[in-house]
This record gives C-alpha cells, sequence and structure tokens, in this order.
C-alpha cells in the first residue's frame, strides 16, 4: 500500500477536487493508499512541512511535480501546476498524477 | 458590493506610471474592474482570457481594469516590477494598477483573485463573480458568465446571472 501526503491550505479554493482526482486516479490505475490530509494553516507550520503551495501530493515523500528548489518559498499560497500544453492550472492534471502512481510503484 | 450598487470611484497607479480612474473610460457602455494579481495560479489559468474578452469587445465598448492589491512584501512576485513583466509576456490590454493602500479592495468587499465586477453605463454594478465556470480548460467551458452579462450591457440588457461565487487565491492582506 501506498503512502500518500495530502497538504493543501484553505485559501486555495480547489482542494477538494485535486483530493477528489487523486482518488479517482487511485481507482483507475488499482493501487490502494493510505492518503495522510494535512491542512497548512501558518507560515511557520508551510516551512516546518515545506510546503511549496496548495494542493501538494508526495507519494512516499516524493513530490509528484518537484518544484524549483532554487526558487521555491514555502508559504501559504497556491500552487501553480503546468497542463501539457504549457498553460498553467491551480491543480495537478490526472496524468501527472497517474505518473506519480506508476513511478512510485515501479522496482 | 452587491448587484445594484454604484461604482466606487478610485485613482490608481500602476504598470504605465500614471494615474487611471473610471473616469477615463466614461465613454464606454460596460466596465469590468477585476482584482487581480501576478502570482495566483487561477488568475494565470483566466489571464488570457482575460486579454482575448478585452480585444473582442474593446471596440463595442467595454473596457476592462485589473487591480492588484496584494501585500508585496509577503509575495514579492506580485511587487510592481513583476506586474511590468507580467503586463509585457502577456500582451495585457488593459490597465493594471496597484492598490497599495489596499482600500479600494476592501472597500469593493473584494475578496479573491481574480475576482470580477462588471459595470453599466450608469456604472450600477450588473455582475459580479468568476469569469467563467472552468479554470482548467477554456474548452471545457460551460458558462461564460462575464461574457455574456458584457453582451448583454451592451445590448441594453439586463444579464441574466448577477452573480457566482469567485474562485481564486485569497487576497493577501497586510
Amino acid at each position: 500500500m501506498l503512502t500518500i501526503d495530502f497538504l493543501y491550505y484553505e485559501g486555495c479554493p480547489s482542494h477538494d477536487v485535486a483530493l477528489d482526482r487523486l482518488n479517482t486516479v487511485l481507482d483507475e490505475v488499482g493501487l490502494s493508499a493510505q492518503i495522510h490530509v494535512t491542512k497548512v494553516e501558518t507560515d511557520e507550520q508551510a516551512q516546518e512541512l515545506r510546503f511549496p503551495g496548495s494542493p501538494t501530493i508526495r507519494v512516499e515523500g516524493q513530490d509528484i511535480d518537484p518544484p524549483d528548489a532554487a526558487q521555491v518559498a514555502y508559504t501559504l499560497t497556491c500552487r501553480a501546476y503546468r497542463r501539457p500544453d504549457g498553460r498553467i492550472t491551480p491543480l495537478p492534471t490526472a496524468d501527472l498524477i497517474r505518473q506519480a502512481l506508476l513511478a512510485a510503484t515501479q522496482p | 458590493m452587491k448587484p445594484g450598487d454604484a461604482l466606487i470611484d478610485f485613482s490608481l497607479s500602476g504598470v504605465e506610471d500614471a494615474p487611471v480612474s473610471p473616469a477615463d473610460f466614461s465613454d464606454k457602455t460596460a466596465l469590468a474592474v477585476v482584482f487581480s494579481c501576478n502570482h495566483c495560479p487561477y488568475v494565470r489559468a483566466w489571464e488570457s482570457r482575460m486579454v482575448e474578452i478585452q480585444a473582442q469587445y474593446a471596440d463595442k465598448g467595454f473596457q476592462m481594469i485589473a487591480i492588484n492589491a496584494n501585500d508585496p512584501l509577503k509575495y514579492p512576485s506580485d511587487n510592481l516590477d513583476a506586474m511590468k513583466e507580467r503586463a509585457v509576456e502577456i500582451g495585457m490590454n488593459f490597465p493594471y494598477l496597484v492598490d497599495e493602500t489596499q482600500d479600494i479592495a476592501r472597500a469593493y468587499g473584494a475578496e479573491r483573485t481574480p475576482e470580477f465586477f462588471l459595470f453599466d453605463q450608469d456604472r450600477v454594478l450588473r455582475y459580479h463573480g468568476a469569469l467563467d465556470d472552468n479554470y482548467e480548460d477554456p474548452s471545457s467551458v460551460s458558462h461564460t458568465y462575464l461574457k455574456d452579462a458584457i453582451e448583454a450591457l451592451l445590448e441594453g440588457r439586463a444579464p441574466s446571472t448577477e452573480t457566482t461565487p469567485p474562485v481564486g487565491c485569497t487576497i493577501k492582506w497586510k
């Protein structure tokens, strides 16, 4: 069983959509996981958890879209992801989640 | 603000380093004030659609004004230099202003970025809320709330939808 950390900040409105998407993709790929949901409420907590923005999903401790270490700031903010066509979106795509889940199950 | 309320006036500078106020666009039939910013991914997802709407309706009597009220000390990517860069990057075709005191955002009751307030020719609020119903994928939009409201005003009709929940990042208060 995979261990997944789902971190969110309430100021970003679509974290529930992201969590639903994560569960949907888990079902699609036939994997079971223990999902730990963490609400990040302060900048101090964001620093402590190395939280680059909401939503953040870590599969077996690995961010599904690792942020650029040189540019990342750990704070209460919404996170930008990129769609395959390059456009910015506030949510990770199903493909991004799927690839991260499958990568985590590779030997 | 709620539909039926009168426009709250302002005079703010922005990326053009010159004051802009709604009175500068008194010849326009419809005026949208949008609280926006640089860093928010919801804004970034929608901003090309904002540019498209301004381009599509500019000659028909519409003007958009964007206001950034975020605290640039907490969010440096929302400072004026970054705003100027973003305006160039996306070909922003409407004023992009700074609400340094955050007084205008508070007066409007704005909470999110992006959050749209659309006024008619008498500068009465006729629509408040989101641009459309799909920030992720423009090709999957079902309801073009802001466009529909603009078209209604330009045709002398009342928008069929007056409010939708604004969707986006919270404004970063000082």
